[in-house]
């Protein structure tokens, strides 16, 4: 997974406090490799979106702070950037709920996204073009509004304005909000695209563990500000207690809930 | 900007009633004079005067556009960059000078206001903004004239400000009115392409939709901020020393700052070509309103016929002429 000393992304042991009280992450550490996909799974509140703002620092606008721990990325601590350093550098963050500029059409979303390249206007010209190209649906829209585009269109969107940041690295929040399970295989299946073609590297923080860890190379799952369980995707996909507790199946039918056996099996997981 | 049907039939109406309502007026009642010479005299005054609104409103909408904030503090900048540039000419400085030095020192005063302000404010709600704004609003207000004294200057920046005749003697205007048109034109022709045109006046835009998303995408807050205080500064000194010539500089002048008020719900809080419609149309119908309508009603409706206006806008359009739509999914 590693290469040399560092992995591409490190988190090590962090800890997140929010309005300087409220404990969200309890020391969580993980790696993304370079080109890689990791899925980081868990229910709400479990901290995923917590731990890809600290990475992005984004935290501080909401007041979070990074209290313990720190991220290397390419082997460089960059806790302490601002967002914009960090996008610089070459990570950028799609936010849960996709975000995008209501008042701007689709094309001066996308455009947004190249607000930190100086390469000129050529260069930001053909990845608008190469942008289209991924998601063709946008080059249809492109002069609408954003505001009244679909959701998997802004969805698109969102990922295509962090792409024009020419990022190597992308922290991708809950891509398959509020959007038909139809539309999210088609959000992933560019996704994968994106990272075989164009070598991003992604880190994505999903609820719907199924489809994550089909498109993912490795796992994450956080439960109440902790990792409580890591590995390859098909590892944890073949796995007992995932694909009873996330994946809702199980080779012994169905359970009942009040079965006092099964519950002491989770809560004995996750502590 | 997207002329939609409707705001073209808004302003056909609002012109048609502008011409017939007088016209009717002067026809049916005897104490009210009418003759097309004195009708356009009157409406090219109010126009001309809607040109100085509509400077004002600008400041308005460069701010709410960047931030979506409604700055209250913009007509305490008008009277602080006009204080300031009388300030600096009575020093002794040459006339060139102050204005490049005032300048500066609405620079530092943007620089100023996003650090001590702004910086710690990002990701709140907009009325909290909104707040610190009147705070602003005030301590500008008290600064400007600690520093440079409270009593009534006279600023004179070598426009004429004598009446001339145009149209063979028939309409009388007032060349230094026409002036501040030309200026207020150019300055509205720039900062429309700005916004609209280049990469900042894009991430200004965004910065004004969500901060957040701003943030993800890389677009430093603090720059923008900065650029978009100084660039509402340096459109404050330009009304500032329109006013301030037209006035004399004096506390008064932070007080227009409630005559671009209606002139904001007219055109859109968002909009710049809509400020200085809005301020065209508003200018326009309160002095034919002033001439024609009030010596049926006993008078004095100049003060409050724009606010009645925009009071009507806001029941029929409340995103003003050429605001943005408030945008709404189903």
């Amino acid at each position: 997974m590693t290469d040399n000393a560092h992995a591409f992304l490190e988190v090590n042991n962090i800890e997140v406090i929010y309005d300087h009280v409220i404990l969200v992450l309890k020391g969580v550490s993980l790696e993304v490799p370079k080109g890689g996909i990791v899925a980081l799974l868990g229910a709400n509140g479990a901290g995923k979106s917590t731990t890809l703002k600290a990475i992005s620092n984004l935290l501080g606008a909401e007041r979070g702070d990074v209290t313990k721990g720190n991220i290397l990325y390419k082997g460089e601590a960059v806790e302490s950037l601002n967002p914009s350093d960090l996008v610089r550098r070459g990570v950028v963050q799609v936010m849960e709920g996709r975000h995008c500029f209501e008042h701007l059409t689709i094309e001066e979303n996308l455009l947004t996204g190249a607000y930190t390249r100086r390469d000129g206007r050529k260069a930001i010209a053909q990845s608008l073009e190469m942008i289209y190209d991924y998601f063709p649906r946008l080059r249809e829209r492109r002069s609408s509004q954003a505001g009244y585009t679909s959701g998997g269109e802004q969805q698109m969107c969102a990922i295509g304005r962090a792409m024009l940041a020419q990022p190597e690295m992308i922290l991708l929040d809950e891509p398959s909000m509020g959007l038909a399970p139809q539309l999210v295989e088609e959000i992933f299946e560019i996704v994968k695209k994106l990272n075989q073609n164009e070598g991003v590297s992604f880190l994505l923080a999903e609820q719907n563990t199924n489809v994550a860890l089909r498109y993912s190379d490795y796992g994450y799952i956080m439960e109440n500000g902790r990792v409580v369980m890591e590995g390859n995707a098909k590892e944890l996909s073949e796995n007992e207690d995932v694909k009873e507790f996330y994946l809702g199946i199980s080779t012994e039918g169905r359970k009942s809930f009040r079965d006092v056996k099964n519950y002491r099996r989770r809560k004995r997981w996750l502590s | 900007m997207r002329l939609e049907r409707d705001v073209i039939y808004i302003i056909l109406a609002s012109l048609l009633l502008m011409v017939a309502i007088p016209w009717m007026a002067g026809t049916l009642s005897e104490d009210i004079f009418f003759e097309w010479p004195f009708f356009f005299e009157v409406a090219i005054g109010g126009l001309l005067s809607g040109v100085m609104y509509s400077l004002v409103a600008l400041g308005f909408v460069l701010i709410f556009k960047a931030s979506g904030v409604f700055n209250f503090a913009q007509g305490a900048m008008v009277l602080f960059s006009a204080l300031t540039l009388v300030g600096l000419n009575e020093m002794g400085l040459p006339m060139w000078l102050s204005v490049i030095v005032t300048l500066l020192v609405m620079l530092v005063l943007a620089i100023a206001i996003e650090r001590v302000v702004l910086r710690s404010l990002v990701n709140q709600e907009h009325i909290i903004l909104f707040m610190a704004t009147i705070g602003i609003a005030y301590f500008l207000d008290g600064f400007g004239q600690t520093i440079w004294g409270s009593e009534v200057k006279n600023l004179d920046i070598g426009f004429s400000q004598e009446p001339g005749f145009y149209f063979d003697g028939l309409i009388l205007i007032n060349d230094f009115d026409l002036i501040a048109a030309v200026i207020a034109g150019i300055l509205v022709i720039v900062l429309a392409l700005f916004f609209q045109y280049t990469r900042i006046g894009r991430a200004l835009r965004a910065v004004a939709d969500d901060h957040q998303a701003a943030l993800s995408v890389g677009i430093p807050l603090k720059h923008i901020w900065v650029i978009v205080w100084a660039v509402a500064g340096i459109v404050a000194l330009v009304a500032g020393i329109m006013w301030g010539s037209k006035l004399g500089v004096q506390f008064s002048l932070a007080l227009i700052a409630l005559k671009a008020l209606p002139v904001l719900i007219l055109g859109g809080f968002t909009s710049v070509p809509g400020a200085i419609i809005g301020g065209l149309l508003i200018g326009a119908g309160e002095k034919l309103a002033e001439v024609f309508i009030a010596p049926m009603i006993g008078g004095g409706i100049e003060d409050w016929f724009a606010y009645m206006l925009a009071l009507a806008f806001l029941v029929f359009r409340p995103q003003g002429l050429f605001g943005e739509k408030i945008i709404e999914r189903v």
